[in-house]
């Protein structure tokens, strides 16, 4: 089984404190430290845990800057065959469609059974690329997949609904699922396993590559775009507590025996 | 905006909460005169549910098939071929919901409609329209324009609109019957499977101490559990804990796990991403222990210590432990 995962590059941002740049449109990412997107690290395991059972090849996408050939190279070292970086000047500012386009441009011409996406990007969250991707590859699809059996050309597979339901979905290959985190649990990737492919070749391929105007891609080729950004009001807010550790203690205990938090 | 159709959302018989956050917003954005179309396409069997929506929509198209009883994204695409071209509307809401999200990029690349997903707020002005998104796991709000088109469509996030007072109307009900055609074999539903019950059931708890992926470890689980046993409560947990399997998955709040509304609610070491607030927020108390003090968290919390939890939890338990000697 030919299997491709479409993995991001994205910053972390849970602990960070964010600035919104001059441009308003974009934040200051200097400081920001990078990742493959938590969703993808999902998709990665998932296909090496299919290759090992049913034989195939793995292949990486990854579409950015030079940059991103770290998060490419770390699924290298979890068990990817091939990485290719999507890269051009052009593809920048691209929504979650333009970024299918992007993507099916470079998957059409290449051997697939199984495509594999993220639910969503940590960064964007469109949650939103892979079922269009689906769509222009004229594949069938499942979103929020979290199990997958495979017998013959028939994947069964479970897909998260809301309040712990799931549904169960049977799919004809080849097709393409977006990956739900907590499907499995990704493999460890030590550094000299990054080490060992260091010196991996990555092919770029840029619009033209792919066939691609820069009417396809890009702002111009996006359904949506940004004009500005902003923080959330923040609303009534929570009180702070201040004061020493023990202060702080004694501040909660006390609320807590007014509201009921002691039983 | 004059004419906005409302994707229905229903399963296991009933229409969901997020069906009525639209319509609310729809009726808010067309105003006087305008008009809210509710698409409804389900088995015939399920008509009655329209009873719910008939009085909130100006007209209802009710798509009716055996073929439709349950979502499936082939067959509701089918549907929406004809559909589309008898609904003449300017915008078409869906939910950023399993549902939405399993349909909505699709019928989008598939039209061509422009598009975009999870927005928290819909601003019309001068018959155009922008939407409100939210980026960086809730820290940053986007203004987004759309391209011109007949159509446009939007996914709304659940529990952006609130679903009461939504106005009242007389609506039609146009219905919709005739075979959807076509091969629909490379994706069927097969069945619901309901979520398996664990040992302690987090929603009868009066007081929860949640922890997220601040924790950092397994190992450090028991500070929290401490704490609870303290408090007498119990310990829930957002979904990075429960995805590494340091808690079970019924211990998560949020859409995808359990809605909790105890009397105190402590968020260790959780952000607080629209996903886990949808389980929480009506918690009686909400306090939050964050390093971040720009954590989405503290926007809902009542009280907030922006500090270390493993600094806050162990001093917070001994005074508990203290005064119940
Ligand atoms: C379809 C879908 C469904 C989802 N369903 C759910 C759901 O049901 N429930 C849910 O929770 N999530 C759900 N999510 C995931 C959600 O989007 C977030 O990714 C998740 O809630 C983040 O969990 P967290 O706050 O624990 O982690 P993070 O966002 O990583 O936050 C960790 C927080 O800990 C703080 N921190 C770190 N160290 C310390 C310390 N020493 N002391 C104090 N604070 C510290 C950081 O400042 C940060 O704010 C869902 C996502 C999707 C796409
Ligand atoms: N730049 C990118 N390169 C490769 N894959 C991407 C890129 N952007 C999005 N994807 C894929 O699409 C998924 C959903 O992203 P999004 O729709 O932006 O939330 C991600 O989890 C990735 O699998």
């Amino acid at each position: 089984m030919d299997i491709i995962v479409c993995i991001k590059r994205v910053p972390e941002t849970a602990e960070a404190d964010l600035v919104i740049d001059g441009t308003k449109k974009a934040i200051e990412t200097d400081d920001l430290v990078y990742s493959i997107n938590e969703w993808d690290n999902y998709a990665v395991e998932a296909a090496i845990q299919l290759k090992e059972a049913e034989g195939g090849t793995i292949t990486v996408i990854s579409v950015g800057p030079e940059e991103n050939n770290e998060v490419l190279r770390r699924a290298l070292a979890m068990g990817a065959d091939e990485a290719i970086r999507l890269t051009d000047p052009a593809f920048e500012g691209s929504d979650a469609y333009a970024m299918a386009k992007v993507l099916a441009a470079a998957i059409k011409d290449m051997p697939h059974d199984l495509i594999l996406t993220g639910v969503q990007a940590d960064d964007d969250g469109f949650g939103a690329t892979g079922v269009a991707l689906a769509q222009m590859l004229g594949l069938p699809y499942a979103a929020l997949v979290t199990d997958i059996k495979k017998e013959g050309d028939t994947l069964t597979v479970h897909r998260e609904l809301e309040g712990g339901l799931e549904e169960v979905d049977t799919l004809k290959l080849p097709a393409l699922l977006t990956i739900q985190t907590g499907i499995n649990e990704p493999r460890y990737v030590s550094i000299m396993g990054i080490r060992r492919v260091a010196k991996k070749e990555i092919a770029a391929k840029g619009a033209a590559d792919l066939g691609l105007s820069e009417n396809d891609v890009g702002l111009n080729g996006s359904m949506s775009q940004i004009e500005e950004l902003f923080f959330p009001p923040v609303g009534e807010g929570a009180e702070i507590i201040e004061g020493t550790m023990d202060e702080k203690a004694e501040t909660l205990v006390k609320i807590l025996k007014e509201r009921g938090g002691i039983a | 905006m004059e004419k906005i159709a409302v994707l229905v959302e229903h399963r296991q018989d009933e229409v969901r909460d997020i069906t009525f956050e639209m319509l609310g917003k729809a009726h808010q954005l067309v105003g006087e005169g305008g008009e809210v179309i509710a698409l409804f396409l389900g088995d015939p069997s399920q008509k009655g549910l329209l009873d719910a929506i008939t009085p909130h929509a100006h007209r209802v198209i009710a798509y009716l098939d055996t073929n439709l009883k349950n979502f499936e994204p082939l067959r509701y695409q089918a549907a929406f071929s004809q559909i589309f071209e008898n609904v003449d509307c300017q915008l078409i809401l869906m939910g950023q919901t399993a549902f939405g999200m399993d349909l909505a990029p699709a019928v989008a690349a598939k039209w061509e409609i422009p598009f975009t997903s999870d927005v928290v707020d819909i601003e019309a002005s001068d018959g155009d329209l922008m939407a409100i998104r939210q980026m960086y796991s809730g820290k940053v709000n986007a203004k987004v324009s759309l391209k011109a088109g007949d159509k446009r469509l939007l996914t709304v996030r659940a529990g952006a609109f609130p679903a009461e007072d939504i106005p009242t109307v007389s609506g039609e009900v146009q219905e919709i019957t005739g075979a959807v055609e076509g091969d629909f074999s490379a994706r069927t539903f097969v069945e619901y499977l309901e979520a398996a019950v664990g040992d302690v059931d987090i929603t009868q708890a009066d007081i929860i101490v949640s922890v997220g992926r601040g924790i950092k470890d397994a190992d450090n689980i028991p500070i929290a559990e401490e704490l609870a046993n303290a408090l007498g409560g119990v310990v829930a947990c957002s979904r990075p804990v429960a995805d590494k399997k340091w808690l079970p998955k019924e211990r998560q709040v949020g859409t995808s796990g359990k809605t909790v509304k105890p009397k105190v609610y402590i968020a260790l070491g959780i952000s607080g991403a629209f996903q886990h607030q949808a389980g929480m927020k009506n918690a009686g108390t909400i306090i939050a222990v964050n390093k971040d003090p720009k954590a989405p968290i503290f926007g809902i919390a009542h009280y907030g210590i922006v500090d270390d939890l493993f600094k806050v939890v162990p001093a917070l338990t001994e005074k508990v432990k203290g005064i119940k000697g």
